[in-house]
């Protein structure tokens, strides 16, 4: 019998031979050159613009302050930043940390609270939605509830969030977890339904139990799109965070809006602003990254879109 | 096992349907029979080949005796035992190859060894010649998004010869290949089947493929399927596909199908009216 595998391999970077460092870094580099600089573009178009506008005095520098001024100002913008009435982190330090230094733990402790968010939404939503269809009982029981939370705002579990979790992390880590719980238990209950019958079936024939084509099929299966489904509520989770930061809190870059708003400080916003847009993206890129690592099979999108 | 005198058959067989019915979502709106009064007895090591038009219930027919599903009426027996639920030692192949995409080649292969607990090194090499009766060793620690079609049915076929079972149940496992690698996999699975000893249940729209395949060919009505006739087919192997008899027994089978596949055009058109 011949042994045809001498097809291409489809994926040269997973089964291809040894590559000098250099080279690969090389690869990398050119391959994201595309994006990097359609992003540089389109980001440069938009402050260009902007910056047009503030020098033919169309916009007010005092209400829209143009990148240069709100940017250029880092020092002064940084030293907003440093709450330490309501400081916990660096608690103990009496004094204060300096500005770039708040300005860290200020993000360090955002970005940290929708990630704890994220996870433990993301643990309990998957755990939650395969009991439902595990446990037939637990599933009536709780489906139709969990249905009639769905669409509540998340906004409107801020009040619960303070009177459960007082001020600190744990409301705001609440809020985000509530924003995402439903929608990824309801994801999760629909992607176990349309798991491929065949794989369920292959998997049966085999003498799977229960409990093994659970774990080593459906699991499995669904994993990929509800990571899509986690990507698409990053935008809600950091929506909540700031809200919940803004609203006492205590620290935060929610709190750092509030700050603004209440000192009339256009700059420090749009300051802020710069921020978590950054942020949310480099936030989306870590998940992408994940994605490829845990996700090892799933093949990377857009490429059937390149050719229309 | 002869003195048994309960059972109507041989208890040798390896497959028999006795009077099998199925209606899907009895009792309501949607109630629909698929299949009526079956009665197939297949032998061990025999292949047999199940032809009708679509919507027939063949593949309805293959889940029941994979005991996927429940009969409506009738029974089901395999080697002597009732079907009551699915077993490894029926195993189904199906249109699509319906490989595991987080898993390697070789973990595919070795999937129902796992799940019966087997220790990993022995079910490592198990895999190892399941792959190698398809000609796919060098493959195992690819994906199986890596294959191609074909390639990707042998490893589903390396995946059921793996449990040793003793039916296999194919339903038109070739049907998405072009014609060149259809031929090619069609004696691929003829040596398979003969290396095997097992029983095989095909399932084809294609009339070339039932000559070139079947001991015997089961032709279904339009539904509800029932048999129309069982045409056995005793050419010797390797067979020639240009040879007269070949020509007579594809023009016979053409016309019983044909009947079928008139009929079953003409009750969706009165439905479609109505
Ligand atoms: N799970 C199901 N629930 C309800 N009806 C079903 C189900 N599976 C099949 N049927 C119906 O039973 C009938 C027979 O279907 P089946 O898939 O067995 O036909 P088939 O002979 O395999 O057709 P084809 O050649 O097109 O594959 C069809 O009318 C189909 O609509
Ligand atoms: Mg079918």
């Amino acid at each position: 019998m011949v042994a045809v595998t001498r097809a291409a391999p489809a994926h040269p970077s997973r089964t291809g031979g040894p590559m000098l460092p250099w080279s690969r870094w090389i690869a990398s580099i050119t391959a994201v050159a595309p994006t990097v600089l359609w992003g540089a573009a389109s980001i440069g178009l938009f402050a260009g613009l902007w910056e047009v506008l503030w020098a033919l005095g169309w916009a007010d520098a005092k209400l829209l302050p143009p990148p240069h001024i709100f940017i250029g100002n880092i020092a002064d913008q940084a030293k907003f930043f440093n709450t330490v009435n309501r400081w916990q982190i660096g608690a103990g330090q009496g004094g204060g940390t300096s500005p770039p230094l708040a300005v860290l733990y200020t993000i360090l402790a955002t970005t940290g609270r929708v990630f704890s968010g994220l996870v433990i939404a993301s643990l309990l939503a998957v755990s939650i939605g395969v009991a439902i269809r595990y446990f037939r009982v637990f599933g009536r029981l709780t489906l139709p509830t969990i249905t009639l939370l769905a669409p509540v705002s998340p906004i409107a579990w801020l009040p619960v969030a303070i009177f459960l979790f007082g001020i600190g992390n744990g409301p705001a880590i609440f809020m985000v977890v509530i924003a995402l719980l439903f929608h990824m238990v309801l994801a999760t209950i629909n992607q176990i339904d349309n798991v491929n019958r065949n794989l369920i079936n292959v998997a049966r024939t085999m003498g799977a139990s229960k409990r093994q084509t659970y774990v080593r099929v459906i699991i499995p299966a669904i994993l990929p799109q509800l990571f899509v489904v986690l990507r698409f509520n990053l935008f809600a989770a950091w929506m909540v965070v700031l809200v919940a930061e803004a609203t006492g809190v205590g620290y935060g870059l929610g709190q750092v809006i509030m700050l603004a708003r209440n000192t009339f400080n256009p700059s420090l916003v749009f300051f802020t602003i710069a921020l978590i847009g950054v942020l949310g993206f480099l936030f989306d890129l870590a998940m992408r990254l994940a994605q490829r690592k845990l996700l090892y099979w799933v093949p990377q999108g857009s490429a059937v879109l390149r050719g229309l | 096992m002869a003195s048994d005198p309960v059972l109507p058959f041989s208890s040798r067989s390896a497959v028999v349907c006795r009077d099998v019915a199925k209606v899907w979502a009895p009792g309501t709106p949607r109630a629909h029979e698929a299949l009526r009064a079956i009665n197939i007895d297949v032998a061990p090591g025999e292949f047999v080949v199940l032809l009708g038009p679509s919507g027939c219930g063949k593949s309805t027919l293959l889940y029941l005796i994979a005991g996927l599903e429940d009969t409506t009426s009738g029974e089901l027996w395999s080697f002597g035992d009732r079907i009551e639920q699915p077993s490894p030692q029926r195993s189904l192949i199906f249109q699509e190859a319906s490989l595991f995409p987080w898993l390697t080649v070789g973990q595919n292969v070795a999937f129902g060894l796992s799940i019966a607990g087997m220790p990993t090194q022995q079910r490592n090499e198990v895999a190892r010649q399941a792959l190698q009766r398809v000609g796919l060793t060098e493959a195992i620690d690819k994906r199986p998004d890596e294959l191609s079609g074909g390639m990707r049915q042998r490893v589903a076929v390396a995946r059921a010869l793996a449990m040793q079972p003793k039916v296999l149940l194919m339903d038109e496992p070739f049907a998405a290949l072009d014609v060149q690698t259809r031929a090619k996999m069609q004696d691929f699975l003829l040596e398979v089947w003969r290396a095997s000893g097992a029983s095989v249940l095909f399932v084809t729209h294609h009339i070339d493929e039932a000559v070139a395949l079947a001991d015997r060919v089961v032709v279904f009505t339009s539904r509800p399927g029932r048999i129309k006739t069982i045409v056995p087919i005793d050419l010797p192997r390797p067979r020639d596909p240009f040879s007269p008899q070949a020509e007579a027994l594809r023009r016979h089978l053409t016309a019983q199908l044909q009947d079928e596949v008139d009929r079953a055009f003409a009750e969706q058109e009165v439905l479609a009216a109505s």
